[in-house]
């Protein structure tokens, strides 16, 4: 693992992102060959799945250590990680072992399936043959949790660069599910990469950055389409060569969970690709987010549920047509074309075309966006009439204009440290609303505070302290924030018997005593607005 | 039963029978101080008692004030109990204080470091029925590297940034960690010290410590040159003046990845000038006490383990700093 350690080494010992991509060129350049198609495959997510769970490893790394479980407990919020906390802790090792990565991550795979005392054993003697950096590595191949601050387009770009290939052609290549035990480094960024649905491969998907500025800026509205930004899951049906495949944005296939939607492939006809939005629908608008969360869940789905919440497959844009890559086509004439295939499918079919949304100015598509909430919707997308399809996060062609959040403005109960970045900053709260005389926890955040406000808090929360329980700190009822938050869902798990879509702190409210908090009341009126 | 030698008050550690307190964070009338560190000695009493090391930054730091010096070991009969200091290895001058009543001997650590580096007085320990010692870093993470080899990855570091045409800025204590830095580094190439490091050298090279000259840190600086300056100061965005540059710290904090990473630096070197898990734990048991008395740091739970490991172990309520792992400085 030692290229491997000095590649993370090179990178985690730098910020600039010239030096990350340099680093990581020249190991795809010069690594061995199965080390570069499992480092390719870790960084773009494939993860390995956990071996062994995070309280195990807890376990055994306290038992290798000479020390009380509770005394590694103390020191993880610390260190904020725990693949690095039990690599610190260990004592020296008493020899030097030297396997690649892909000898490792081939020792991982044939972990699984033995008992746990030979799981134990086998790992107590990993860790007694690496040094301190590969054996964080090794644990955080075993714990499934690998990110090394490099991002998908930032190893898109090192691939192109050590191989010579387009960057557009290396994000094409790299969708998909190929296994990396079973993918040669050539023809995986030659995008022959073999697996599950690899002829009906989906295009990288191109996204919208957030509207910050007024629309106004965006020019003539004559040269912008509007359509609603529905809340569901972003998909991609691919249909081509007889095989049928459902995409979600992560690269994960997810036809099996949407068999309807399956259905709907076998109708389009071959070589075609629709990006759009998965939705459990009933009658003439979404469900909630959490209807469609059953169906995330579940691997094998009951008549039941293909009842209770059914998916709908709304339509954004066409990406392939006849087996031909519209993708470089402006966006009014892949609607166009995604409208008239829309038409000309036969009726019943879980596939609607999502309606645009004409406007004359500004001012009426504001007056649009109000009214998302009340079609299920969670804000508006603008896209250049104009536009090319792109590959990842741009600026300029799209848009997403989401409504305001929902607020409420509540008072922080308990406090933990961060992880990573924030170990020692008490940066993840718990909040509580009044209900009657007591206060009832319902929600945790733990971003949208400036790092010198983390600091005034994190100080606050030290001399506030009434209670620990491990990390977990409970405080003074005393500061009040601004919850911002997209929506209620029923909860029976939360003492609240509610919890919140994408809660965030949206500010600190200096200004406000507890005393002003609000109430689940006001929560359960929401909940009960949006089921009606 | 007796009440304790020392025991804290609003001001401070005191010690009732001999009239004095220890590293007070208010003033009071004697102040007996264990190093020259900001949050153990504080400006504002009527005198204070220190060895000759820390006598001359605390001239420096406070101005004229009245200060009575004490060498390694010799007795100084205050009220009814004799007090001595011994080195305690964690700034050149920092001391251990020994508090000795009929039949009862108390150590107060100060901040400590057992690893010898180069400059400061190395730590020794000393016999105590109790011992009131600090762990900053008592936790079992934090076990320091070879201060060797931490240099050689300065060096390291520090030619990398020369042939990329950098400015290589390390952000160090100016008071203690800097100048074993200085020390440790000479030869290596020019380095250019901050003004807070500079008078923090220039103090205790005047009381006899080989601290090795350095530049001034102002540009332009020489070809292939260091820059040691405060952490405080890199925060600050005051190494922008040299152009290019690569940030590191050099702290037991760097020990984990996720502290080093928030400061945003591109280097963490772990150098401490406090004592490690391993350290904490021999020195402790070096000095034979029944008692050890907590400060600075995670005291609850290193006081429970050492309880579990068969002491009389508690922590003290002090107003010292090192509770925050915010500073890099420690
Ligand atoms: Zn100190
Ligand atoms: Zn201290």
């Amino acid at each position: 693992m030692r290229r491997f350690a000095a590649l993370f080494a090179a990178l985690d010992g730098t910020t600039g992102t010239a030096a990350k991509v340099a680093a990581l060129a020249d190991y795809f350049r010069t690594a061995p060959e199965p080390d570069r198609v499992w480092t390719v495959a870790l960084l773009s997510g494939r993860r390995p799945k956990r071996a062994v769970a995070a309280a195990r490893l807890r376990e055994w790394a306290a038992e290798a250590a000479g020390l009380p479980r509770w005394l590694v407990e103390e020191a993880y919020p610390v260190v904020g990680d725990l693949a690095e906390t039990i690599a610190l802790i260990l004592p020296p090792p008493s020899r030097a072992t030297d396997r690649s990565l892909s000898d490792w991550m081939a020792w991982l795979a044939g972990l699984a399936p033995r008992d746990e005392a030979a799981r134990k054993a086998a790992i107590l003697e990993a860790w007694d043959g690496l040094d301190a950096t590969g054996r964080f590595l090794f644990n955080k191949l075993l714990t499934g949790g690998f990110r090394m601050g490099v991002s998908r387009g930032l190893m898109t770009r090192a691939l192109a660069e050590a191989t010579g290939r387009a960057e557009t052609d290396i994000a094409a290549a790299l969708t998909g599910a190929w296994d990396p035990a079973t993918t040669r480094f050539a023809d995986l960024v030659a995008g022959a990469g073999a697996g599950p649905g690899a002829d009906a491969r989906p295009y990288p998907f191109f996204l919208a950055y957030p509207l910050e500025d007024p629309p106004e800026r965006l020019g003539d509205p004559a040269h912008w389409h509007a359509e609603w930004k529905w809340d569901g899951i972003r998909g991609q049906l691919v249909a081509r060569g007889g095989t049928v495949a459902l995409w979600s944005r992560g690269d994960e296939l997810v036809t099996d969970r949407f068999p309807e939607l399956a259905a709907l492939g076998n109708a389009l006809p071959p070589g075609t690709a629709i990006d759009g939005e998965v939705l459990a629908w009933a009658g003439h608008g979404p469900l909630p987010f959490a209807a469609l969360q059953t169906r995330i869940g579940r691997k094998t789905v009951s008549r039941k549920l293909l009842a209770e919440a059914p998916a709908l497959l709304m339509a954004y844009d066409l990406l392939e047509a006849g087996g031909e890559d519209l993708r470089a086509a402006p966006f009014a004439l892949r609607r166009a074309r995604l409208a008239a295939l829309v038409a000309g499918l036969p009726p019943g079919l879980p596939l609607r075309l999502s309606p645009e949304l004409p406007f004359a100015d500004w001012g009426a598509l504001a007056a649009a966006r109000a009214q998302a909430r009340a079609t299920g919707a969670e804000g508006l997308m603008l896209k250049r009439r104009a536009s090319a399809y792109g590959v990842g996060r741009r600026r300029g062609d799209w848009w997403k204009w989401k409504v305001e959040p929902f607020t409420v403005d509540a008072v922080m109960v308990y406090a933990q440290a961060g992880h990573g970045r924030r170990a020692t900053l008490f940066t993840d709260y718990t909040f509580a609303l009044r209900d009657g005389d007591a206060l009832v926890p319902f929600a945790k955040a733990y971003s949208g505070l400036t790092d010198a406000e983390f600091r005034e808090i994190s100080a606050w929360v030290r001399a506030h302290t009434l209670e620990r329980f491990g990390p977990v700190r409970r405080v003074v009822p005393e500061l009040v924030f601004e919850i911002g938050f997209e929506g209620v869902q029923p909860s029976p798990r939360h003492k609240a018997g509610l919890a919140l879509r994408f809660p965030r702190m949206l500010r600190w409210r200096r200004d406000k005593p507890a005393a002003e908090i609000g109430t689940l009341a006001e929560l359960r009126a929401l909940l009960a607005a949006q089921a009606g | 039963m007796r009440a304790p030698l020392l025991s804290p008050d609003a001001a401070g550690l005191a010690c009732p029978e001999g009239g004095f307190h220890v590293d007070p964070w208010r003033p009071v009338p004697r102040a007996v101080i264990t190093h020259a560190h900001a949050d153990h000695a504080r400006g504002g009493s009527d005198a204070y008692l220190c060895t000759p090391g820390t006598a001359a930054m605390l001239r420096q730091r406070l101005g004229t004030v009245q200060v009575q010096e004490a060498g390694w070991g010799e007795p100084v009969a205050l009220g009814a109990v004799t007090v001595s200091f011994h080195p305690a290895g964690h700034v050149p001058g920092s001391a251990q204080l020994r508090v000795a009543r009929a039949g009862e001997v108390w150590v107060v650590s100060g901040d400590y470091k057992t690893a010898p580096d180069g400059l400061s007085e190395a730590f020794e320990p000393v016999a105590c029925d109790t011992f009131v010692s600090e762990c900053t870093f008592g936790l079992p993470v934090f076990r320091w590297p070879d201060q060797g080899a931490e240099l050689a990855r300065i060096r390291d570091w520090w030619a990398g940034c020369a042939a990329a045409g950098v400015v290589p800025v390390l952000g160090a204590y100016s008071l203690g960690k800097a100048q074993r830095l200085i020390a440790g580094l000479a030869g290596a190439g020019p380095i250019a010290a901050h003004p807070a490091v500079e008078g923090a050298s220039a103090a205790l090279r005047a009381a006899g410590y080989p601290v090795p000259d350095t530049l001034p840190a102002a540009p332009p600086l020489p070809p292939g040159a260091l820059v040691i300056a405060p952490p405080a100061a890199l925060a600050g965005g005051w190494a922008g003046r040299f152009g290019p540059a690569s940030t590191a710290f050099a702290s037991g904090w760097m020990a984990i990845r996720g502290l080093r990473r928030r400061r945003g630096a591109e280097r963490g070197f772990v150098l401490s000038d406090h004592a490690d898990w391993p350290g904490l734990n021999a020195a402790i048991r070096a000095t034979g006490a029944a008692r050890v008395l907590l400060t600075h740091g995670t005291t609850a739970a290193f006081a429970r383990y050492l309880a579990e490991g068969g002491l009389e172990a508690g922590a003290l309520a002090t107003a010292y700093a090192g509770e925050s792992l915010d500073e890099a400085g420690a």
